[in-house]
C-alpha cells in the first residue's frame, strides 16, 4: 500500500491512559497516524477506541468525570500541554459523529458556523465562496445549492452526514475525525460517504473509528485494533486484515468475537 | 341515612367483583378457556353493580325535590295563591320540618311541614327498596350471562374509556360554565355602559356607581365618567412591564447559568432553593413589598430629590418580578437541559467557546420553550393581585411614571367585590366586565404564545 516508503507522522500518541472517574477506559496506548491517510480503528462495542478518538481533539473535556494522561503531539506539539489552546486545537482538528448532528438553523448558517466563529471571511462574498467549496468538497453542493436557506434539519440522513462533513471541512482542517459516521445511514448514504472519504484524505489526515470491518478495509490505509481499553495491534490494514501478529486481531477478524 | 345506603352499595361492588371472578375461576377449573382475565368478570359484575345505582341515585337526586314540592303545594293550588307566596310557604314548612324556623308558625306552615316530614321518609324507603332491588337484578342478570365465552373485557374497557371521557368532559363544562357566566354579566354590564365608555374612558371610580336604592340604578348619566377602563388596563400592563423587566433577565441568565456553567453540585442544590422562591405565597410578596421595598424605595428617593409614593408601580411591579423569576428561570433550565448533547458536541468540536455555543446553538434550539416560559410568566403577571392590592394601592391613576401609585384589573376586581354589593348593579357587573376583558387578554397571549412556539418548531425541527 505504501508507495513511496516512510510517510509524514501527524499525530504521535505516547502512553495515553483515559479515566473516567476511577474506572480506566483506556491503558497505554501509543499509536503514530500517518499524515494524508485513512486509519481505522476497529474493535468490539466499549473498547475504547471512540474514547482515544475524542482524546485527540480534546472533546472529552466538556465530560466532568474524564481525565486524559500522556502526551499526544500533533505536528510535534503537545496538545495535552497546559498552553494548548483548546479553541484553535479544535479549529485544526474536526470531528463528525455518529449520528448526523446539523444544528438548526439553515444549511447556509451549518457550514458558516465555523468560518464565523474563527472570523475566517472578511466580507459576505468570502463567506458565500467558503460555503460553496465546502459544499463541493462534501458532495453536497449539487443537491442542495437552490436550498441553502432552508432549515439543515430537513435534509436526508444521509445528507444530513454529508452537511456535518461540509461544516467539519469548512474551517480547512489538518485531520478530521469521524466517530462511526456511517452507523446511522443506509448503504447507499454509506457508499456516498466512502467515496467522500477517500476524496478528502487529499487535503486532510483522516481517522476513522468504525464497526463495520469491511468498511475499514474499504476506506483504510492503516488500522489498529482495540479490545478492552488497549490497542492490540496496528499497521497497514492489508496486513491487519491478511496477516494478523496477534491471536485476538485474527479472531476478531474473522468474527469469531466482538 | 345516603351514606349507609352508599358504603353499603360500595360493599355489594366489592361483593360482586368476589362473586364474578370466583365465577371465572370455576370455569377455569373446568378447564375451559376464559375470553378474558378473571379480574374482568369481577369488574363487569362490580360495573352491574354500579352502574344501576348511579342512575336511580341521580334520577332521585333531580326529580326527587320538585315532586315533593308540588305534592305539597297541590293541596293549596285552588286557594288564590300567588306563585311566590307558595314558594315561601314551601320553604318555610321545609324550614320548620329542619327545626330552622323561627317565625310566626301558622296551623299552615305545621301542617305542610308535617306533610314534608312524611314525604321525605316514603321517599328515602322507597328509594332503598328501589336501589337494592335493582342492583342485585341487574348482578343476577349479569352474573346468570357469564360464561367461558361471555364477552367482558370489550365492556370493561368501554366503561372506563367512559369514565374517563367523563372527567375531561367536567373539565371543559366548567370552563364553558365560567365563560358563559362572564359573558352574560359582561353583557348586562355593556347595557348600561356604553363598551365605549369602559374601553376608551379615563377616569375608573367605581364608588361612585354605589347605588342606595334601586330607583338611582337606573340613572345613566350617574355612571358617566366613571367605567373608564384604560387607567386599570395601562396599569396593568406597565406592571406586568417592569415586572418582566426584573424577571427576564435575572430567569434567564439563571436559567443558562444552572443549565450550562453550574456544577453538578451547585445545580443540585441551587435549583430547589430557586424553586422554594415558588412556594412562597403571594400574599408574602405583598406584604414584602408594601412594608420593606415601598418605603426602601420612598426613602431612597427621597435621599435623591425625587418624589415616590410609599405604594408605588415599581415597588409592586419589581417585588412580582422577583416572584416571576423561578418560573422563568426553572423552566429556561428544563429546556436548556434538554437540547441534545449531540448539539454542544458539535459545536464545541468545531472550536466553538462555550457562551458561542450557547449563544449561536443552544439558545435558538431552545428558544420555543424559553417564549413559553417568558408567557407564562407574563400571564402570571397580569393575573397577579394580592402584590398590587397591598403594595400599589387602589387609586386607578393614569400615569407611566412608575415612582407613583397606580391599581391592575385584578386589584380592582378586589375593590369591588369587597364591602357591600347588590348583584346586578353596574359596580357588580363591572367585576365582570373585568374579568372578561382579563380572560380575554390572557387567551390572545396564550394564543400567540402557541403561534411563535409553533412557527418556530416547524423552521427547525
Amino acid at each position: 500500500m505504501r508507495k513511496n516508503g516512510a510517510k509524514m507522522i501527524k499525530i504521535k500518541a505516547k502512553d495515553v491512559d483515559v479515566f473516567y472517574g476511577k474506572k480506566q477506559a483506556l491503558f497505554n496506548i501509543s499509536l503514530d497516524i500517518e499524515e494524508n491517510q485513512v486509519t481505522a480503528l476497529i474493535g468490539p462495542s466499549g473498547c475504547g477506541k471512540s474514547t482515544f478518538l475524542r482524546c485527540l481533539n480534546r472533546m472529552n473535556d466538556v465530560i466532568d468525570i474524564c481525565s486524559v494522561k500522556g502526551e499526544i503531539l500533533i505536528n510535534d506539539f503537545n496538545i495535552n500541554d497546559k498552553s494548548c489552546d483548546v479553541v484553535r486545537l479544535r479549529e485544526k482538528i474536526g470531528m463528525v459523529f455518529q449520528k448526523p448532528n446539523p444544528f438548526p438553523k439553515t444549511l447556509y448558517e451549518n457550514v458558516s458556523y465555523g468560518p464565523t466563529i474563527h472570523g475566517m471571511a472578511q466580507s459576505k462574498q468570502e463567506m458565500d465562496e467558503i460555503v460553496e467549496t465546502s459544499l463541493k468538497k462534501a458532495a453536497l453542493w449539487e443537491e442542495v445549492k437552490d436550498r441553502l436557506h432552508e432549515p439543515g434539519t430537513g435534509l436526508s440522513g444521509g445528507q444530513q452526514q454529508r452537511l456535518c462533513i461540509a461544516r467539519a471541512i469548512s474551517v480547512r482542517p489538518e485531520v478530521i475525525l469521524m466517530d462511526e459516521p456511517c452507523s446511522a445511514l443506509d448503504p447507499i448514504a454509506t457508499a456516498q460517504i466512502e467515496e467522500l472519504i477517500d476524496e478528502l484524505k487529499k487535503e486532510h489526515t483522516i481517522i476513522i473509528v468504525t464497526h463495520s470491518m469491511a468498511q475499514a478495509a474499504r476506506v483504510s490505509q492503516n488500522t489498529g485494533f482495540f479490545h478492552l481499553g488497549q490497542l492490540i495491534e496496528h499497521g497497514s490494514t492489508d496486513k491487519i486484515f491478511k496477516n494478523p501478529d496477534n491471536k485476538k486481531t485474527q479472531d476478531y477478524i474473522t468474527g469469531r468475537f466482538g | 341515612m345516603n351514606l349507609i345506603l352508599f358504603t353499603f352499595i360500595v360493599l355489594l361492588g366489592f361483593t360482586s367483583y368476589y362473586f364474578g371472578r370466583k365465577k371465572a375461576y370455576t370455569i377455569q377449573s373446568t378447564k375451559k378457556r376464559l375470553t378474558a382475565l378473571p379480574q374482568f368478570y369481577g369488574y363487569y359484575l362490580a360495573i352491574w353493580c354500579a352502574i344501576p345505582a348511579f342512575i336511580i341515585f341521580s334520577l332521585w337526586a333531580i326529580f326527587e325535590p320538585t315532586i315533593v314540592k308540588l305534592l305539597i303545594l297541590s293541596d293549596y293550588s285552588n286557594q288564590g295563591y300567588l306563585d311566590d307566596e307558595l314558594n315561601l310557604l314551601y320553604e318555610k314548612s321545609k324550614a320548620l320540618s329542619r327545626g330552622q324556623f323561627t317565625g310566626e308558625i301558622t296551623p299552615f306552615i305545621e301542617a305542610s311541614a308535617e306533610k314534608y316530614l312524611s314525604l321525605r321518609s316514603i321517599a328515602q324507603s322507597s328509594k332503598v327498596v328501589i336501589v337494592l332491588s335493582a342492583i342485585i337484578a341487574s348482578v343476577a342478570y349479569a352474573y346468570k350471562r357469564i360464561s367461558s365465552n361471555s364477552r367482558t373485557r370489550e365492556p370493561v374497557e368501554k366503561f372506563l374509556n367512559a369514565v374517563l371521557f367523563t372527567a375531561s368532559l367536567a373539565a371543559i363544562l366548567t370552563t364553558v360554565g365560567i365563560v358563559f357566566s362572564l359573558i352574560f354579566q359582561t353583557i348586562d354590564f355593556f347595557k348600561v355602559i356604553p363598551l365605549f365608555d369602559f374601553v376608551f374612558g379615563t377616569h375608573w371610580y367605581p364608588a361612585k356607581a354605589f347605588v342606595r336604592d334601586s330607583s338611582e340604578a337606573l340613572d345613566p348619566t350617574m355612571y358617566s365618567d366613571t367605567f373608564g377602563a384604560v387607567p386599570i388596563f395601562a396599569g396593568t400592563f406597565f406592571i406586568a412591564f417592569i415586572a418582566m423587566c426584573v424577571a427576564i433577565p435575572i430567569g434567564l441568565m439563571s436559567g443558562i447559568y444552572l443549565a450550562e456553567y453550574a456544577s453538578t453540585k451547585v445545580r443540585q442544590y441551587a435549583k430547589p432553593l430557586i424553586e422554594i422562591l415558588a412556594g412562597i405565597p403571594t400574599v408574602v410578596y405583598g406584604f414584602f413589598a408594601a412594608l420593606t421595598v415601598g418605603p426602601f424605595l420612598k426613602e431612597l428617593g427621597t435621599s435623591m430629590g425625587l418624589e415616590v409614593s410609599a405604594e408605588s408601580a415599581l415597588a409592586a411591579g419589581g417585588v412580582m418580578g422577583i416572584m416571576i423569576i423561578p418560573f422563568i428561570s426553572s423552566l429556561s433550565d428544563d429546556v436548556i437541559t434538554s437540547v441534545p448533547q449531540s448539539l454542544r458536541d458539535g459545536s464545541y468540536a468545531m472550536g466553538a467557546t462555550k457562551s458561542e455555543t450557547i449563544k449561536r446553538v443552544i439558545f435558538p434550539a431552545a428558544l420555543p420553550g424559553i417564549v413559553g416560559s417568558i408567557l407564562l410568566g407574563v400571564s402570571r403577571a397580569i393575573g397577579e393581585t394580592m402584590i398590587v392590592v397591598m403594595a400599589s394601592g387602589l387609586a386607578a391613576n393614569l400615569t407611566l411614571n412608575p415612582l407613583e401609585s397606580t391599581s391592575t384589573i385584578t386589584a380592582q376586581i378586589v375593590v369591588i367585590l369587597i364591602g357591600d354589593q347588590a348583584f346586578g348593579d353596574p359596580k357588580t357587573q363591572a367585576a365582570f366586565a373585568l374579568g372578561m376583558s382579563l380572560f380575554l387578554v390572557t387567551l390572545c397571549l396564550n394564543i400567540v404564545a402557541l403561534r411563535v412556539v409553533k412557527k418556530y418548531r416547524e423552521k427547525y425541527e
